[in-house]
């Protein structure tokens, strides 16, 4: 089966001479909800508008579904949907319109766009604003409209860039069904995020860019397994107030009622449990101090301390 | 053309169309406004001390030039501001991530422009025929010059847009190139009036062309060579229009 997304060697040089990615190659199955990570300035955009023709390649190779984008754009463009980390919308268009006119540009007509974009208004919770014109929307409606526009012509790859950035927890959680839902009716999804657990919770391969070039590219399975410790921050019902007398893992004491230890990844939390309750110890809520996946991005991202 | 083309060309002009019909006051109004002062104030209070040129009274001899006026003007800034601004809302992006052909895009932009001068145009003929009945010579000939002026200004105003770096760039062509060439152009008196030096100028001014053979299509009036002048007319165009092309294919002002 062809790759929804296959990059090789991808070098880009901005006009101004910064060079933003250095030999990049990636490769996104077809059908895949894949997380494309990293700090900030350090490529993901320049990759993502790549893929979409909004940046142009200074050599390289990137072709979707096995078709080279450079020699067959409107093939790459038809199969993209794009929604940007930055709003690029004509505020003086009412919504409708703006559906309607991407549709247009797509060569859909204006009776299946109006369908089109109703229904996706309605999905998305903006049909009663389908009037308006996007100044005077808000943050997460001009998001959400941004989604519903790139998703006006059904391409079967969908890059989100950053799509919840300052959307609220409910919003947040409506958008991740929206996806996952997308995601299950075979459409491909990228997703860039800086939030972790949004990447951990929705994708099932990832990779993970800084300064330009790919540190990570792996399954989120093995990024679980990647690491060989992990640390739990635990809450008990009795005072500690002396460290206590474990060998099997290292602790340390926050406070009289919590305790981070550290532990060998076959360690499971029953057998944490019950080593504790063997030291009198009672366990009323244990946490992941940071999820894995931020574990091994603050990892693989951190700056060397300067010599 | 393929189908999928044609309606993303259709979706830019009624785009554009509905941009400028939306904001009349700013696109249209002015021009109106204008003519009639122009008309007032040279026509009448001037022009009957002038008397005629060529046998024709002051105000018809002076008519072609100021619709030709606001025909230039309009389309280069329907193009060059609404491009622009596409440009700096960054939504010009819907256009790139399309499968749009550099050549729908640009002939949809200029349409644009051409339909804002024909409306233009339009309105502000009727503003003349208040003060004056004037023949038109030749209705052909005036629509196809006002559709090469037009189309003309419009490429032009696509590419002063796609190298402008703020709103004040898209006024300075305006002010500094178009307004002297159509002073200069004739408009207001016949060049072979005047002395060598300015009629050697004009030669190279090619709204002084133009100018021309807008007269001769109204009032049959031929100062010019008019085959030459809209020869002149159309080698600017398809000049203007292969360079916008490049600039979209090197995605100058659009692409990084
Ligand atoms: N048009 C441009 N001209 C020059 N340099 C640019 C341009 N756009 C981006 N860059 C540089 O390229 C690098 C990568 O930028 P990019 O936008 O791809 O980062 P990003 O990973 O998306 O970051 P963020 O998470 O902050 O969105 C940055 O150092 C940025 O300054
Ligand atoms: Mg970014």
């Amino acid at each position: 089966m062809k790759n929804a997304v296959d990059i090789v060697k991808l070098n880009k040089i901005y006009r101004n001479g910064f060079r933003a990615l250095e030999n990049i190659n990636l490769s996104i199955k077809k059908g895949d909800f894949f997380a494309f990570l990293g700090p900030n300035g350090a490529g993901k955009s320049t990759v993502i508008g790549i893929m979409s023709s909004l940046v142009r390649i200074t050599s390289g190779k990137v072709s979707v579904f096995g078709k080279d984008i450079q020699d067959n754009p409107d093939f790459a463009k038809r199969n993209i949907g794009l929604v940007p980390q930055e709003y690029n919308l004509n505020q003086f268009i009412p919504i409708q319109e703006i559906m309607i006119n991407v549709a247009g540009y797509f060569g859909i007509n204006k009776h299946d766009a109006k369908y089109r974009a109703s229904k996706l208004f309605h999905q998305l919770g903006i049909w009663e604003k389908r009037f308006d014109t996007p100044r005077e929307l808000s943050g997460g409606m001009k998001r959400r409209l941004m989604i519903a526009r790139a998703l006006i012509h059904k391409p079967k790859i969908l890059i989100l860039d950053e799509p919840t950035a300052g959307v609220d927890t409910e919003l947040r959680l409506t958008m991740w069904d929206f996806f996952q839902e997308i995601n299950n009716n075979g459409v491909t999804i990228i997703l860039t995020t800086h939030y972790l657990e949004e990447a951990e919770r929705l994708c099932k391969n990832l990779a993970i860019i800084h300064k330009g070039s790919i540190i990570q590219n792996s399954s989120m399975d093995e990024v679980y397994n990647l690491r060989k410790e992990h640390t739990y921050i635990i809450k008990t019902a009795n005072i500690i107030n002396q460290k206590l007398n474990i060998s099997e893992f290292s602790h340390k004491l926050i406070d009289a009622h919590t305790i981070e230890v550290t532990v060998d990844n076959n360690i499971s939390i029953t057998q944490i449990i019950e080593k504790l309750k063997y030291l009198d110890v009672n366990v009323m809520n244990i946490i992941s101090k940071r999820n894995r996946l931020e574990e091994l991005f603050m990892e693989l991202t951190k700056e060397e301390p300067i010599t | 053309m393929n189908v999928s083309w044609m309606i993303a060309y259709q979706t830019i002009v009624k785009k554009e169309f509905v941009r400028f019909a939306r904001i009349w006051i700013q696109t249209i109004l002015p021009s109106v406004i204008t003519i009639f002062l122009y008309i007032t104030i040279f026509g009448n209070f001037i022009g009957d001390r002038i008397g005629n040129i060529k046998n024709f009274s002051y105000v018809d001899y002076i008519i072609p030039g100021l619709i030709l006026m606001p025909i230039i003007t309009n389309s280069y800034m329907n193009v060059v501001g609404s491009f622009y601004s596409s440009r700096f809302q960054k939504s010009c992006e819907e256009l790139l991530v399309a499968p749009v052909p550099n050549w729908v895009i640009l002939l949809g932009y200029i349409s644009g422009g051409v339909l804002r001068a024909f409306v233009v145009s339009i309105a502000v003929y009727f503003v003349t025929t208040l003060f004056t009945k004037m023949p038109i010579h030749n209705i052909y000939f005036v629509i196809l010059i006002t559709f090469l002026t037009a189309f003309l200004f419009s490429t032009a105003g696509f590419i002063n847009a796609a190298y402008a770096k703020s709103f004040d760039d898209i006024n300075i062509v305006p002010t500094f190139i178009l307004a002297p060439l159509t002073y200069l152009g004739g408009t207001f008196y016949s060049i072979d009036a005047l002395p060598q030096i300015w009629q050697d100028i004009s030669l190279v001014n090619p709204i002084a062309y133009i100018v021309s053979s807008y007269r001769y299509a109204f009032l049959g009036l031929e100062e010019t060579n008019i085959l030459l002048a809209v020869l002149i007319i159309v080698t600017f165009i398809i000049i203007l229009f292969i360079i916008a092309l490049i600039i979209l294919a090197k995605g100058i002002g659009i692409k990084n």
